[in-house]
């Protein structure tokens, strides 16, 4: 919280008090006739001058009142805005609304499950019964092994990538509790046909997600009773939000206004991915009608734009394979492979704190398109040695995609 | 919607060159004026021809855009309201954004059932018409998806402030606050317990929300903007959770349940927690903080009137209260200067905010940064991914760059 705020309200507050009196004299008085008026004139004179030194310490007490007033106000600042409605009441007791829940209604509705396993029904199911359940169920959608179909998640593998750029966050490389697995399949799943399984159907198919994250082995049966058997890999690997210590603290500072960088340069365009879906209902600018001419480097005429935007788009994709060694960008920092910014053009071993391969150091490639190209096609065979145990892009438009990729990708 | 002549032609006029071409110098008297147009002699529509009313034809490009590529199906993904087009504050529920995680479903008044049980005494069953017997409350409150800005955590992608901050919208809701229903049941009441609330539609969307906020400000809500909730918001009854993610909103809600710990919901596990630089990751990240975008310009709106007076217009918010200050950079973060709020004090609600300027026709690198009433200050990109890496998806509140040119299109960028 900042105290900044405080300073000002009893300023504010005390002017609306001035302002509300001054308004209701004036209507009062409206009517009212001279003489009179010269007399309270001359009470209120005589009554000033007496109260007057009364008032000095009654003020000084009213402005700590307002200031704890204020206080209170920061704190409910939320609800105390000019424009904050009346709470509703509460009533004691209840307004008798409503009708008791039946045991039945309950049994059917409150069906989720505790992570200490709290809420399972009586049941079994082993993994070759969830295989074959699975794969009726399920792989149309997750892939007969859990390995996800189109972008449909992944339900299995992904371990050792939830610090990667691009983490695969599975049932075995994330999720912390088999109880939600197994309320998620339960309730919510087959997609399109929910709440249709068997509670043995349920324990069977889950089985078989942990089995196929070698959680358990081939003949295990999941059960109530087995339940709390299973210990997940990620249960650890999750702190509950701390932002208020690590982030608020942090950027709650009084910002620059004025001369608050030495320079300034555009680091990524989103022309560069070319990603954004465009109707006939945009603006013409967002068809290209004008912007492949103008907001990006006039100079190129507009079809090769397209066709280079095209390449980098594709280059992004290619360099997901990349991806989980290399970074670039902004903070990209060096993983198992050194950070790619600015690669073309630079001289190959180059990067600062990496450990690279002795071959690699000594080279003294530079890398522009035919080295690049050469290495990452067979990298092994390019340079013997080599750390990099990528088995390489056999296809040239690939190399040229993520290459052309590679160049856009400023230091 | 179909692309009408009249649309047609006047893009057509635009893309032949207007965009830069300054005010409109007349060559002769302009027609408009001195020739009698049809909607001048002849009748216009009767007052029944639409019984529920649409937008005006020319506003077709205000409509909710999907990208497809984001998910597998339209019917567990989301789409993005046009914020490039609105101004004010309000979202009109036909443009805000939709997000279901097994389509939006058609459960009627008569249909609906509200189950409240758990650690409470009484466990209970409402209608709809019991709901409206209840005190009921109106507020203006932002629904943000923690995923609103999600994609441009690696990099300047999508260009469209509808696709970078459209997963947002502001509506004013009328509802029952939540504390009333729970005292209905009777429930236990300590800060240690949890209230679990459930939708009614196949996904069955459901996370944990602690006793405290339960009993603070959420409300159990059946009408937005004065009118039902529409379809795919969750008609009828839909959960409030003011300043917090959008998936805590449960649509279709159907159970309460007042529990000792939270269920750890697939939602709340596996899906809206946020993968820190280590691999470890945060979870109950519920608040949405400080965040602030320019709308126009932008690149769906660009600069058509070339140099001259210029509005800069965008929209803050934060899930910690009052916005009390935006500031607006025209050099890519170099230099800033204060914005005139358009309306101050709605907490937890849209606060629209202006830059009256001119402009000198140079390219702009346009940024704008919220402050919000705990003092904190809307961080860049740089800050986000310093502290945090590059894996996340959701809370991504960075301050957003448009890079404009010389003819006033605009683009979305990263700066250094």
């Amino acid at each position: 919280m900042s105290k900044s705020p405080n300073i000002f309200l009893p300023v504010l507050g005390a002017t609306c008090i001035v302002l509300g009196a001054a308004y209701g004299l004036s209507t009062r008085t409206y009517k009212a006739q001279e003489a009179e008026l010269a007399g309270i004139a001359a009470q209120a004179a005589q009554t000033r001058a007496e109260a007057s030194e009364a008032r000095v310490s009654t003020l000084l007490a009213r402005l700590d009142d307002v200031q704890s007033k204020a206080d209170q106000a920061i704190a409910i600042a939320g609800s105390a805005a000019g424009s904050a409605p009346d709470p509703a009441p509460d009533f004691s007791g209840g307004l008798g609304l409503g009708r008791a829940a039946l045991p039945e209604e309950l049994a059917a509705w409150d069906v989720d499950i505790m992570p200490d396993g709290r809420g399972l029904p009586v049941g079994r199911g082993d993994v070759l019964t969830g295989d074959e359940l699975f794969a009726e169920y399920c792989a149309s959608c997750h892939g007969d092994f859990a390995e996800g179909v189109d972008n449909w998640p992944v339900l299995a593998g992904g371990f050792d990538t939830l610090a990667d750029v691009d983490p695969v966050k599975t049932v075995g490389s994330y999720w912390p509790y088999l109880s939600t697995v197994w309320d998620y399949v339960h309730r919510s799943m087959p997609f399109g046909a929910a709440q249709t399984l068997t509670d043995d159907e349920v324990y069977a198919i889950v089985a078989y997600i942990l089995y196929s994250n070698d959680l358990v082995e081939e003949d295990f049966e999941l059960s109530h009773e087995t339940f709390s058997d299973v210990a997940m890999y990620n249960t650890e690997g999750f702190v509950v939000d701390d932002r208020a210590a690590t982030e608020y603290t942090v950027w709650s500072a009084e910002p620059c206004m004025e001369n608050c960088k030495d320079r300034v340069e555009i680091t990524r365009r989103a022309s560069m991915v070319n990603v954004t879906p465009v109707d006939d209902f945009m603006h013409p600018v967002m068809r290209g009608d004008i912007s492949k001419q103008s907001a990006v480097e006039p100079s190129v005429p507009r079809a090769a734009q397209d066709a280079m935007a095209d390449l980098v788009a594709a280059g992004e994709k290619v360099f997901k394979k990349c991806a989980s060694c290399h970074q670039v960008g902004a903070g990209a920092k060096n993983r198992s492979g050194p950070q790619l910014n600015a690669v073309v053009g630079r001289t190959a071993g180059s990067v600062e704190q990496f450990r690279y391969s002795k071959v690699m150091a000594e080279s003294g490639l530079v890398w522009d398109d035919t080295t690049l190209s050469g290495f990452l096609e067979n990298p092994k065979g390019y340079l013997k040695g080599t750390k990099m145990s990528f088995r390489g892009l056999s296809k040239e438009e690939d190399r040229m995609a993520v290459i052309a990729y590679l160049r856009t990708i400023s230091p | 919607m179909k692309t009408t002549r009249r649309n047609f032609l006047k893009n057509a006029a635009i893309g032949a060159g207007t965009l830069a071409a300054g005010k409109a110098s007349a060559s002769g008297p302009d027609p408009l004026i001195t020739e009698v147009q049809e909607w001048a002699s002849y009748t216009g529509a009767g007052v029944d021809e639409t019984p529920y009313g649409l937008p005006i034809r020319f506003e077709e490009d205000v409509i909710r855009r999907n990208v497809e590529w984001l998910t597998a199906s339209p019917i567990s993904s989301i789409n993005f309201t046009p914020i490039h087009a609105l101004d004010g504050t309000i979202t009109p529920q036909g443009c805000a954004f939709e997000r279901h995680h097994s389509g939006a479903i058609e459960l009627s008044k008569q249909d609906y059932r509200l189950m409240i049980n758990g650690l409470v005494d009484r466990p209970l069953v409402f209608t709809y018409a019991d709901l409206e017997r209840f005190p009921r409350e109106n507020h203006v409150y932002f629904c943000e998806c923690a995923a609103n800005t999600g994609m441009e955590w690696a990099g300047a992608q999508l260009n469209a402030v509808q696709y970078t901050h459209g997963m947002i919208h502001n509506m004013e809701y009328t509802g029952v606050p939540l504390r009333l229903l729970l005292a209905e049941a009777g429930a236990q009441i300590a800060d240690n317990l949890w209230v679990y609330v459930e939708g009614a539609d196949a996904s069955s969307n459901g996370r944990s929300i602690p006793m405290q906020k339960a009993l603070d400000d959420v409300l159990v809500a059946f009408k937005a903007n004065g009118e039902a909730l529409r379809m795919e918001h969750g008609y009828p009854v839909r959960l409030v959770v003011p300043g917090w993610e959008g998936n805590m909103w449960v649509k279709w809600l159907r159970r309460i349940e007042v529990t000792d710990a939270a269920v750890e919901s697939r939602e709340e596990t596996s899906k809206y927690t946020d993968v820190l630089e280590d691999g470890r990751a945060r979870k109950w990240t519920w608040v949405m903080d400080a965040k602030s975008v320019i709308t126009s310009p932008s690149p769906q709106m660009p600069i058509e009137h070339g140099p001259g007076p210029l509005v800069i217009s965008g929209l803050a918010w934060s899930g910690h209260g009052q916005i009390t200050r935006v500031d607006v950079s025209r050099d890519g973060g170099v230099t800033w200067e204060k914005a005139r709020l358009g309306r101050r004090g709605d907490s937890k609600a849209l606060t629209r905010f202006y830059l009256d300027t001119r402009w000198d026709g140079a390219p702009m690198l346009l940024q704008s940064r919220a402050m919000d009433e705990t003092g904190y200050v809307q961080p860049t990109k740089h800050q986000l991914r310093d502290m945090r890496g590059e894996n996340s998806v959701y809370h991504n509140n960075c301050i957003q760059t448009w890079a404009v040119n010389e003819l006033g299109v605009a683009e979305n960028v990263e700066v250094s």
